[in-house]
């Protein structure tokens, strides 16, 4: 089989991507600009950051920092407000349209009612799904628990999401949960046309000579490295449960973390961390080190490499 | 796995005043690998976390002026006390030929000091062109005479040297220093005035940007240049000043 043959397109609810790269919300999705870059670098899906009701300035320094298994984050969903991130997604449909990239928004509300809202706002921007996030680890104190921590939360807000847009939605699960696969089924129940799994893992880490924890909001959310078991294993379990596509996301940095995440029965794979480790054209290098993984182990397109690992 | 921590404590070794609100801090030992240009992230628990140019590598040195509560609270630590440290980040200056022309508005002298040294270590010719408010903004004068630089002095009410815009100084050394190449550090207003002349006559130079930095590591986007001093210098859209820069290179092609 030569390279060049193997097929690395993939499908989100009718969205076709012509690679399965995906960029993860909360990286670069700041601006027009900086999502055209992440299409140019070679990505297959870009998603914007996330955004709510209201404009938020975030938590305060230090928001992110390198550790040994990646990086622990706590920016605290800075975004401009969704009527502004309208005007934001519009402008990178426009320049994503005419490079076959899709658009991908995200938005997080404090309460089901609020979800709703922004959803029925944002569809405004005419991105080509929406991701609800229901997940973000790091604003406990100001939302509470996230609705992803059980299945009846997660369900309503799908359920109100859904009836307030006509465009295909993806909910991005927590993966500090019992039973990921039970809250799955309750998502897909509710409406859900695909899954983003996971979020980043929550997580604590405490700099000894300072006797504090490291971020300003103390705990963050683990990402890179460390988090690539943890969302392999979610999206497994997912995968087990329920039809739908996933957006397969945690520590994916290179071509075969890519092809483990989709043999985990993912459809496409999330990038973040990754783009600190190599650059936003860690896209282009993952397509290209996936392709001859599967060239070499004999896989024509992503369809015949999806769950094997579960069978 | 090699343990690695995210923050680096060092220790104050010596401080010494520049200005009425600019102190050079000195700590107890070298930072690794930091390049002239190059910032560092600096942390003081319960206090905040800000970047901060390197204004030498060994030891670690920085130079800060008290602009706001956290510069403040760094400018005023005392000999014996931490600061956390990560970095260095982003891409700073690369020494392009023989004939060396800084150009300092007001703070930005400081990481210009550190590659005027290694310039003229390596027996190059250095002029700094150092630009600011009154007389007692001047920055670091001395250290660049004492580094073995010419100097080129304007402040804006023509208290010290020339009266002016540094600008104006820099477009006469343009035409007698003759630079090969130019390295600016300052206000963006002056960045994109420089970035115009260097354009105009095709000559070599690498502008050094600041901003809010959040992450310092590419990932946040807070970081992103505006599309006015963009567009002035010819920056590419979505350009980081964290990762892809500070420090942006004109008429050069590609970095080498």
């Amino acid at each position: 089989m030569s390279a060049e043959r193997i097929d690395l397109s993939c499908e989100l609810s009718g969205i076709r991507l012509g690679n399965p790269t995906v960029l993860a919300s909360g990286i670069l999705g700041t601006s027009a600009d900086l999502m055209e870059r992440a299409a140019q670098s070679g990505v297959g899906g870009v998603t914007a950051k996330s955004c709510g009701p209201e404009k938020r300035a975030g938590h305060i320094n230090p928001v992110a920092v390198e550790w040994d298994g990646g990086v622990i984050n706590a920016i605290g969903l800075t975004n401009p407000g969704v009527e502004e991130e309208v005007h934001l997604l519009r402008e990178a449909k426009q320049r994503l349209t005419t490079m076959g990239v899709p658009l991908f928004a995200s938005i997080f509300a404090p309460t089901v009612a609020e979800f709703a809202q922004v959803a029925a706002v944002i569809s405004r921007g005419e991105p080509d799904l929406i991701e609800i996030n229901i997940s973000c680890p790091n604003v406990g104190d100001e939302f509470g628990t996230p609705f992803a921590g059980s299945p009846e939360t997660a369900a309503q807000v799908t359920a109100a999401v859904k009836a307030a847009t006509h465009i295909p939605i993806s909910v991005k699960l927590a993966p500090n949960v019992p039973n990921i696969a039970r809250i799955a089924h309750a998502v897909v129940e509710a409406g859900a046309d695909a899954i983003t799994a996971i979020n980043t893992m929550p997580g604590l880490i405490i700099d000894p000579m300072a006797g504090q924890p490291v971020l300003a909001n103390r705990v963050g959310g683990l990402s890179g490295w460390s988090l690539k078991p943890v969302a392999l294993r979610c999206v497994a379990e997912i995968r087990r449960a329920v039809d739908v596509p996933i957006i397969g996301t945690g520590g994916v940095a290179n071509g075969l973390d890519a092809a483990e995440m989709i043999m985990a029965g993912a459809d496409a794979v999330g990038v973040g961390t990754a783009v600190w480790q190599r650059g936003p054209q860690v896209f282009a290098l993952i397509c290209e080190e996936l392709r001859a993984f599967m060239e070499e182990a004999g896989y024509p397109n992503l369809q015949a490499m999806k769950g094997v690992a579960l069978r | 796995m090699n343990g690695k921590k995210p923050f680096r404590v060092f220790l104050l070794k010596e401080k010494h005043r520049e200005t009425v609100n600019v102190n050079t801090l000195i700590f107890d030992k070298p930072l690794d690998g930091a390049k002239p240009g190059q910032f560092v992230m600096i942390w003081l628990p319960d206090i905040g976390e800000k970047p901060f140019c390197v204004a030498d590598d060994d030891p670690f040195t920085i130079t800060v002026a008290a602009v706001g509560d956290f510069s403040h609270a760094v400018h005023t630590l005392g000999i014996g006390q931490s600061a956390w440290v990560r970095g260095p980040f982003g891409q700073g200056f690369i020494i392009q030929g023989r004939r060396h022309l800084l150009v300092g508005g007001g703070y930005g002298a400081a990481p210009l000091l550190f590659v005027a040294k290694q310039m003229v270590s390596r027996g190059h010719a250095v002029m700094a062109c150092l630009g600011a408010r009154s007389a007692e903004d001047i920055l670091l004068a001395d250290a660049f005479l004492d580094a073995g630089c010419e100097i080129c002095v304007t402040t804006d009410d023509g208290s010290r040297g020339m009266k002016g815009q540094v600008t104006e100084a820099v477009a006469a050394a343009l035409e007698e220093f003759k630079p090969d190449t130019l390295y600016a550090c300052g206000p963006v207003l002056m960045n994109s005035a420089l970035a115009h002349i260097c354009r105009e006559k095709g000559v070599l130079a690498q502008l050094s940007y600041e901003a809010l930095i959040r992450c310092g590591i590419g990932l946040c986007g807070s970081c992103e240049l505006d599309s006015i001093s963009r567009a002035a210098a010819g920056i590419p859209s979505g350009w980081l000043i964290c990762k892809d820069g500070p420090v942006f290179f004109i008429n050069a092609g590609s970095r080498t």
